[in-house]
């Protein structure tokens, strides 16, 4: 989707034509959003990689910090899904971590790769199938099946729809979020090197834009962003433990 | 008087649908008012559940969010991804 206002995006780096080897993928362009989100991906396996290092019986401050972190995301896993869902927690940590670093990166000025639908639909899409294939595993086929037919059987595809509503609903939240506040963010940016230019003349750096936006990055980026990351990993959660019982 | 194109035509109704795809913000407006005043009454009888009350809350806030960010996506795939331009 090109959209011309400029909203989308930046393409890092495009193909062009096929490239040698890789003739079946067609062409394709790489986007911030994917650079960003292997920036992120690597940034969390390095820092997971040298946290856990040297562990020992008494905790170091550096090992303290990382047992508070998976403490409390085991203990969230445990009131939320219960105590025999507690594999879940991994992934649950992992997402949370993704999602909060990547939403908070809007303070730095870089693009959020949740503001690109392709992630948070991903991301949704994962969860679906984890739903159905933890409700699989635990109910049996048969069971799962039958799932869909409660309480009455002509319940059933009112039951299908809002299962497929599902994802689309956890990805539209996230990506609406974050893209609602990067493009008020990008007005009120613009609005005051407008301002600027008006009041001081063009030649003059945009100086209302020092420190007037930092109110609404505290609110769009850390509160908005930490939010709706704890309300993915959330919903997530409630919905997998559902499935399951 | 000026002749109107049809690409200026569907550009304003554009704007103009966006606008009103918007009006749907009053419900999570409403939603999560009623959640956050049942939340204060909730923590002002157990304050001691609070940190239960407080998560639950945010839960229901982001499901009754749900249809703004539906309004939302619609506006701005209105503004910035049109697709009736194309039908022209």
């Amino acid at each position: 989707m090109e959209s011309s206002s400029g909203f989308g995006p930046r393409i890092i780096w495009d193909s062009g034509a096929t490239v040698p080897g890789l003739e079946f993928l067609g062409t394709f362009k790489i986007t911030e959003t994917v650079v960003v989100s292997w920036g992120i991906m690597i940034f969390l396996v390095v820092l997971s990689i040298m946290a856990t290092k040297k562990l020992e019986k008494i905790p170091n401050r550096r090992q303290l910090v990382v047992e508070t972190i998976i403490g409390a995301v085991n203990n969230l896993t445990k009131q939320t899904m219960g105590e025999d869902k507690m594999s879940f927690a991994p992934y649950m940590g992992t997402l949370l971590l993704f999602l909060a670093i990547s939403n908070v990166l809007g303070l730095i000025g870089i693009r959020p790769p949740t503001a690109d639908v392709n992630t948070t639909i991903g991301l949704a899409l994962m969860t679906f199938v984890l739903i159905h294939v933890s409700g699989v595993r635990r109910k049996g086929i048969g069971g799962y099946l039958k799932g869909f037919a409660e309480p009455l059987a002509p319940m059933l595809p009112l039951n299908i729809i809002s299962e497929i509503a599902t994802p689309i609903s956890l990805g539209f939240r996230l990506f609406g979020n974050i893209v609602g506040g990067l493009i008020i963010m990008s007005l009120v940016y613009s609005a005051l090197g407008a301002l600027s230019a008006a009041l001081f003349g063009p030649n003059i750096p945009p100086i209302f834009q020092a420190a007037i936006p930092g109110v609404l990055h505290v609110y769009f980026d850390l509160f908005a962003g930490i939010l709706q990351s704890f309300i993915f990993t959330m919903l997530t959660m409630v919905y997998i433990a559902m499935a399951m019982d | 008087m000026e002749q109107i194109t049809g690409r200026a035509l569907i550009l304003a109704a554009s704007a103009i649908g966006a606008g009103l795809a918007m009006i749907a913000g009053i419900g999570p407006g409403i939603g999560q008012g009623f959640a956050a005043g049942k939340g204060a009454e909730g923590v002002g009888r157990q304050p001691e559940a609070q940190a239960d009350i407080i998560r639950t809350m945010l839960l229901g806030a982001a499901v009754a969010e749900t249809t703004g960010i539906y309004a939302l996506v619609i506006a701005l795939v209105l503004l910035f991804a049109n697709p009736l331009i194309n039908l022209l």
